[in-house]
Formats: structure tokens, sequence, C-alpha cells
């Protein structure tokens, strides 16, 4: 087993905002089970900022870890701001990820980017019509 | 908290027994086994009388045992060793796709310097067809690799009749024995197999000793040159101390060999028939009866084998998992994929392997720990929530 820094097992041992919010506004769903991590977040908007925001991940200590870390980190910000959230952002304030896990980093980011993705083009949709 | 190491296959306590016997030869008995005064004398002894030993826990001549550090060494001498030898009779090697990466990783890189290597397909349950074997012998086949058991899976191979279609065809037949060795019966003249390579840290003896059985008129070429250590076969000075285990331990196998299987295998099954009453969606991996006696292979669906092990390893249970993120590489193990276990549950298999302090008592507390931590982990897991929703 790799070496997780403290953060990263305190946020596999407690993981945050577990599950899928209510008529969520925004899906993102990345990775499949051939490469060992699936993640599906979930949002709720209002007013531009993301409400609420839940997930649920099928992987290793590290992408539960990385998943709840972004549920946290996206939670109250604003679309443009959760949008700036980088896969190195994640990981720093997980107090690092061993090399070979960088890789589940990336998946936390890009669910919630799809998230919030898919919410736009839902809004655009509406707007157009 | 108390441990319950469930993760024996990797590594075991050497046997107090065993230990005592080793430790003269770190002091007292410290001499070079090469050296031709006194100091020498004890040592050659002893590592004759360890060959005496572990020759008899296979049914072999202590003649035709060459010590090594390790069974991959071991794999190593006899796969390299042998086509090497007889590659002007032809460049043909098969092995079964389930084999250690021992075996695998020099047959890939004998691919690269020509050899042609077939592995054989394995069914469900990791078993090798004997007539998918003779189908694949042709005349430029020099050599035959098929373990005797498989240490992931627990899959114990029908060595006599493999054994028997590469001696009708007069192919060398090597079978890796380092998991089913102190386990399971083993006798080099039934199934007639040519080489066999055992490991004693896998029945108590410490690590650091193994051997290649090599029956007479086999010819090998040496892999590690240098001085004429084990008849030339195998250079390096003698690790005295762990081979003289290595020899104990296959004395107290072969004399317990059958009471120990026995009651390793009534706990194992024990435990199975318990995690699989209480918890949903598990899948058995490896053959029903045919297997180690201290094996048991789950795939726990729908969740991913690193974080049930380290969720195991809170409640103090320690296991090992065949999924990719738990391996330093990154690959999910490539015996499930060969028995054909779909991605996601081969993500989710764990490896349990008892040994000597494993009881019957500590069954709840096992299959409860997994219970919880299994549905903890599935009510987080996407996989899930979709089974539940679309019941598929």
């Amino acid at each position: 087993m790799p070496e997780y820094s403290e953060k990263v097992m305190e946020h596999f041992t407690k993981p945050r905002n577990i599950g899928e919010v209510a008529e969520p506004d925004g899906i993102g769903e990345v990775g499949n089970p051939v490469c060992g991590d699936m993640m599906k977040f979930t949002i709720k908007v209002k007013d531009n900022r993301i409400e609420d925001v839940k997930y649920l991940t099928f992987g290793c200590g590290a992408a539960i870890a990385v998943s709840s870390m972004v549920s946290e980190m996206a939670k109250g910000k604003t679309l443009e701001e959760a949008l700036k959230i980088t896969n190195k952002q994640v990981a720093e304030e997980l107090g690092g990820l061993p090399g070979n896990k960088m890789h589940c980093s990336n998946l936390g980011a890009d669910a919630l980017h799809k998230a919030i993705e898919d919410y736009m083009e839902k809004e655009k949709k509406k707007s157009a019509v | 908290m108390k441990i319950i190491n469930l993760d024996y296959a990797a590594a075991a306590p050497v046997d107090p027994a065993v230990l005592e016997v080793m430790l003269p030869y770190f002091t007292d008995h410290f001499g070079n086994p090469s050296s031709g005064h006194q100091l020498g004398r004890k040592p050659v002894e002893a590592i004759e009388e360890a060959r005496v030993k572990v020759a008899h826990l296979i049914g072999a001549d202590a003649r035709d045992i060459i010590f090594t550090s390790s069974a991959s060494e071991a794999n190593n001498l006899a796969i390299k060793g042998l086509v090497e030898a007889k590659k002007k009779k032809g460049n043909h090697i098969i092995a079964s796709s389930i084999e250690h990466f021992s075996v695998l990783n020099p047959l890939k890189t004998l691919q690269k310097d020509g050899f042609e290597v077939t592995l054989l397909p394995v069914d469900q349950y990791g078993l090798v067809d004997p007539e998918k074997l003779a189908e694949a012998i042709t005349d430029k086949t020099i050599l035959v690799s098929i373990q005797a058991a498989n240490p992931e899976i627990g899959t114990i191979q029908q060595l006599d009749r493999l054994a028997a279609v590469a001696r009708q065809r007069e192919v060398v037949f090597h079978t890796d024995a380092a998991a089913a060795a102190g386990w399971i019966p083993l006798a080099v003249d039934n199934p007639g197999v040519d080489l066999l390579t055992i490991a004693g840290d896998q029945f108590y003896g410490p690590k650091g000793a193994a051997a290649l059985y090599v029956r007479r008129g086999v010819r090998l070429v040496p892999q590690v040159e240098g001085g004429i250590q084990e008849r030339g076969m195998r250079a390096g000075t003698e690790n005295v101390a762990a081979i003289v285990g290595f020899g104990e331990a296959a004395r107290l196998a072969t004399e317990s060999l059958a009471e120990r299987a026995e009651k390793t295998a009534l706990i194992r099954d024990r435990l199975k028939e318990s995690l699989f009453r209480e918890i949903p969606h598990l899948h058995l991996n490896g053959h029903p009866e045919k297997r180690l006696p201290r094996n048991l292979n789950v795939a726990v669906e729908f969740v991913e084998g690193e974080a049930l092990l380290m969720r195991l390893e809170m409640t103090g249970i320690y296991v090992s998992s065949g999924s990719s993120c738990a391996s330093q590489a990154l690959k999910s193990s490539h015996v499930l994929k060969a028995i054909g276990l779909p991605p996601e549950k081969a993500q989710g298999s764990l490896q349990l392997t008892l040994g000597h302090d494993s009881s019957l008592e500590d069954i709840p507390y096992i299959t409860e720990q997994l219970a919880q931590v299994a549905e903890l982990l599935r009510n987080m897991s996407p996989l899930y929530h979709k089974f539940i929703k679309e019941g598929q």
C-alpha cells in the first residue's frame, strides 16, 4: 500500500458529502471500472454558486479522499471559481499524493468540472428556448 | 487492537523450531562451505542434510536439488537455463496464462530473443485443459511450464495429466510449486515432472532459501556463474543458515502436511461459509474444491480492493487485493483477467490466506468487519447505486 498523507487518510476515513443531491442541476461522471476509479459528482446551483455538491466514488483510498476534498473545495464557490480548481491544487490540499496516484486527483477536478459544464449546457438550452 | 493476519501467503513468521536450528549457523558454524579446512565442514554437512529434507518433501533424490535464493531465481534458472541448453532442438515454450511473474517475465525476455511463447488459456476456475496443452505442443516445443497451484486464487492444477502430456511428447515439464509445496502432497515421480520450484518461506522457513529440483539427465545452463557451488549450477557462497532453516521447515512440513492442510482448510471453509452467508454480492474466485487449503479469494462486488484493504487494516485485519490500485504497477491481476472476471469484480477482489494462528474464533469478527466495510464502501459506490436503481 502506498504511503498516504495524514490529510488523505483523514478524508478517506471520514469522507464528506457522500451521495447524490436531490434533483441535481448538473451531473459529471468520469472513469470506469477498468482503470479502477469511477466518480459521479452532482451539484445544486443557486445564484451562480455551488450551493450543494455530493459525489459517489468507486475507487481506491486516494480516489475517495480526492472526491471528498474536491467537494469541500467546491462548496459555496461561484461556478467560475470552481472551474478554476486544478488537479494540482487538490493534491496540494491533501498534503500530496503518491506519484502513482496522481491520476486520481485528475479525476476529482474533472468530474466536478463536468458537472458544472453539464449545468451550463442545460442553462444555455433553457435560455435558447 | 487484535491483529488478524489473512495475508500469510505474502509472508509468514519463521517457525520457532526452525529458527532454533538456524541460529548456530550465524555464529558458531559461520564457516564457508567451500573452505578446505575444519570451519567449512559443519556448514557442508548441514547443507547436505537440508538437501535430503527438502528432497524428501517432494519425493525426490537429494542429488537433484539445487538451492537458490528464491522461487523467482529457481523459475528463472529453470526456464532460461533449459531453453539455453535446448535451443538447437527448438524455440517454442508453453506456459499457462496465470503463471507467476517470475515465469512470465523471463518468457517475455525470451520472446525478444526470438523464442516463440504460447500462453495457454484457463477456464473460469483457473484450470489448464490437458487437451489444450496437447494441441499446443509442436515439434519445436522444448519446455512446458505450468504451476502446481496458483498463489492468488489457490487453484490446484491437474499436474499428473499435464505432465503426462508433456512426457508423452518428450518435452521437458517444469512446475512452479512455490505456492503448493508444503500444503499439498507433491512427488516428482508421480506425476513425472522434470523441473520443480519450491520455496521454504511458504511453509514457515526463512526468506532467502528456495530450490529447483532437476531430474537427472535434464541439462541446464547455469544463470549465476562463478564458483562451483551447487555442482556448478548456481555460483555464490551458500546462505547456510537460511538453507538449514529451509530444510528443517521442509522436514516439519513433510511430517505434518496432512494435519496442517486439514486444519487450515477447515477454518478456511468455515470462513467462506460465514462470509457468503452474511455478505451479499460476493463472488468466489478460483476452484470451489481444487484449491490450496489456506487460500480464499473473493470478489466484493461494487467496491474497489485497495479501499477495502485500507478499511480492513483499520480494524486490525490484513489482506491483499488483486485490484490495480493496490498494485505498484497499477495493473489489475492478470490471473483474475485470465479466469474471465469482469474488471469491476477484479477490482474488488480480496485474497485471504490463512496461517498457523488462524482460528475459528476469529471468523465472526472478520465477517462482521468485512460486512461493515463492504456496506460503507458500497453506499458511496456509483456502481452499487446503479445496481440498486436498475437491478442489474
